[in-house]
């Protein structure tokens, strides 16, 4: 050993690194496994392919029993300051294996019956994931950044995967750019609030930050680091490229970026406003509730006017944001807490809406059209009820779990005097249940275009029921998961 | 002026010189070769502020490979120019108009506002001592990369991995029409494959 240490530089003497790796367990056991199933996949041809699925499936599993075992409530601090484990990344986490497993299990005979049933979705998924698992751990601007560029990467890849279609092409490279203009205003941000606080790590910038609360040059990073964030929440005004990626990328596609990216999307906003800006939250709260605001109405109304169904989640995602930001926006633990309920929530409704259109998919045929859900309970009763649940539930109809979501941001804004802002937030909801009803209504009462019998795969019905089941059995139980959140938070 | 100052403002005029043509120049290869230069020279200044180490990873990697690479793929691409700047006058008055509100918004903000407080912070920034000659920041850098910053080095190296795949996953294509040589049957070949040796006997001439 004193041979060994002889050599060591002195820096890795006093090292704690090595001791702290089971902290990032998780972290470690996804890059082995996504590697893994980048090296086993070349071993397989189009008939074993399964074997590439399945294995992401149980990696995905092993990492939920993985977290869970080792679940903690203690905030521990690693690596000099890049990386934190504690309750809240834990449970998000947990979140985001769970929504990956289902958008993998709902996509399989989507990707199968477009030729893109490829070891390439499934090793960019799960490099994806692992760059949500540095965003919600991230402890620093470096490893923020990091994680970030990670996930983008693979979405923008997996956005342009379906390589002979010329509408994925062009939204893929306008996500790509709007997404690099995006990374470069955090960064410029991010650098003006380094050179101020003369450090990366958010808590040495949040002390600071509490000495100083007016340095221009501090509000100034601000600006440009919440402008980064809103892009890739899809807040008003920088979420023109939401509308045409959602429409443009296949569906297996669309459902993976409209959900469990905006879990990580929620803990990196957590991340840098609360755990490093916190000083400064009289200064970000005013932003916040202008982008809510803009969100809410832009999303609710323009949404009114869409054909196309994976246009108008789009749209319906923005309003979705507005209400999230409304949450971060009170600076309380009460609305951090909403917060996180409604993202939680809100992904395992996009989840269902987009499984649906995967449903009724099938080769050639999108089933991404207003008009291709007329008369759904015609042709399959047990399907259009589950669609109805999703609807209803984003509208924020009782006793679906959607309107506890939208309930608790609700009170969390009253709490703060805010009267005015939930009112607002009611009326635009208001109008936003038009949409949605409409949906139902085209579901019911219209008659279908065609009377064909729905194929879909077994599991995909059955996860799909699951999905619809749990949005109305978490609506009777809400506490089931506000429990958890208000446990971690 | 000192020598490093005189050193130092010619470089960084070259700099902002040559990042300008980057943009502004009509051809392509033009733009990339000043490119190469606004790298040279910013390599430069970095040599005049000790990072020796980034100044040659600059030069090796930016000017030596990436930028060549570059150059390689505007020559091989047919780009239209004419159409490039297709829009160019219908977009400008917006271009100037949003640059020039922005520009003055930071001009106001940092100038005006807060100007003495940006002052007494900068002076409290002093310049860093310098280091001996044998100092190498090579190794310093070395040793926090694989101990301070292994976590973001890592995930910087899973990036990596993540581009190279998503780069053969958008672009690979197997042909099934392609003849391709197979290099195992081509080494185990043996003499009787290729060669027969057919004995006669010989024959006369007539």
């Amino acid at each position: 050993m004193e041979f060994i240490a002889a050599y060591l530089p002195s820096a890795m003497m006093n090292d704690q690194t090595i001791s702290q790796l089971p902290l990032a367990l998780p972290e470690i056991v996804m890059l082995c496994m996504a590697s893994i199933v980048l090296i086993v996949d070349l071993f397989l041809n189009d008939k074993t392919r399964g074997g590439t699925y399945i294995l992401s499936q149980f990696t995905l599993l092993a990492l939920v029993v993985i977290t869970v075992m080792s679940f903690t409530q203690q905030k521990s601090i690693a690596f000099h300051g890049t990386f934190v484990r504690d309750g809240m990344g834990d449970l998000l986490k947990i979140f985001v294996y769970i929504v990956t497993f289902t958008v993998f299990l709902y996509s399989k005979s989507y990707l199968k019956a477009r030729d893109m049933f490829k070891g390439e979705y499934y090793v960019l998924g799960l490099f994806a994931v692992l760059g949500m698992m540095v965003m919600i751990s991230a402890q620093s601007f470096l490893t923020i950044y990091l994680g970030l560029e990670l996930l983008s990467l693979c979405m923008y890849a997996l956005v342009a995967l379906q390589r002979d279609s010329i509408i994925a092409s062009e939204s893929a490279m306008k996500y790509f750019v709007l997404g690099a203009i995006a990374s470069g205003m955090l960064l410029y941000g991010m650098s003006m609030i380094y050179g101020a606080t003369g450090s990366l790590e958010l808590a040495t910038i949040n002390a600071e930050v509490m000495k100083n609360t007016d340095n221009i040059v501090l509000i100034f990073g601000l600006v440009f680091v919440l402008v980064g964030v809103a892009f890739k929440l899809g807040a008003v005004p920088f979420h023109m490229w939401l509308p045409d990626v959602y429409q443009g990328s296949p569906t297996a596609v669309a459902i993976f970026i409209g959900s469990a990216p905006k879990i990580a999307a929620f803990a990196m906003t957590m991340r840098l406003l609360v755990d490093g800006l916190h000083g400064l939250h009289v200064q970000w709260q005013d932003m916040l509730i202008i982008m809510a605001v803009a969100s809410l109405a832009i999303g609710n109304i323009v949404a009114i006017a869409q054909t196309n169904i994976k246009r108008m989640l789009a749209y319906s995602t923005i309003s979705h944001v507005g209400f999230i930001m409304l949450g971060i926006m009170t600076a309380e633990k009460g609305g951090y807490t909403a917060s996180m309920f409604y993202t939680i929530v809100y992904t395992l409704m996009a989840l269902g809406a987009f499984g649906m259109i995967m449903y009724m998919s099938r080769m050639g045929f999108e089933s991404d059209k207003l008009d291709d859900f007329r008369g759904l309970n015609q042709r399959s009763p047990w399907f259009a009820f589950i669609m109805l649940i999703f609807m209803f539930s984003m509208a924020g109809v009782p006793p679906f779990v959607g309107f506890w979501a939208k309930l608790s941001i609700l009170k969390a804004v009253v709490a703060v005097d805010m009267t005015w802002l939930a009112v607002t937030a009611v009326v635009f909801s208001i109008i936003g249940a038009f949409y949605y009803l409409r949906i139902i209504k085209l579901m019911y009462f219209d008659t279908p275009q065609e009377t064909s019998a729905i194929e879909g795969a077994s599991d995909l019905r059955v996860m799909l029921s699951l999905n619809g089941i749990a949005i109305l059995g978490l609506g009777l139980y809400p506490e089931l998961i506000m429990g958890l959140v208000i446990s971690v938070m | 002026m000192t020598g490093v100052q005189f050193l130092f403002y010619a470089f960084a005029a070259m700099m902002v010189f040559c990042a300008l043509m980057v943009i502004t120049v009509r051809n392509p290869v033009r733009s990339a070769l000043f490119l190469v230069l606004t790298f040279v020279s910013c390599s430069a200044i970095w040599l005049l502020m000790e990072a020796e180490f980034l100044a040659i990873t600059l030069v090796l990697v930016y000017v030596g490979a990436v930028m060549v690479l570059f150059l390689f793929v505007v020559m091989m691409l047919d780009i239209n120019i004419n159409r490039l700047k297709e829009g160019f006058v219908k977009y400008l008055p917006v271009g100037i108009g949003v640059a020039g509100l922005f520009g003055g918004m930071l001009t106001w903000l940092l100038y005006n506002v807060e100007a003495a407080d940006l002052k007494t912070k900068m002076r409290t920034m002093y310049p860093p001592s310098a280091k001996p000659a044998d100092y190498s920041n090579t190794e310093e850098l070395g040793e926090v990369l694989y101990t301070v910053y292994v976590y973001p080095f890592e995930i910087a190296a899973v990036i990596l991995l993540v581009a190279i795949v998503a780069a053969i996953a958008l672009t690979f294509r197997r042909r099934t029409t392609t003849k391709y040589q197979n290099p195992d049957q081509q080494v185990s070949v043996k003499r009787d494959d290729r060669l027969r040796v057919v004995k006669m006997d010989s024959e006369e001439k007539k």
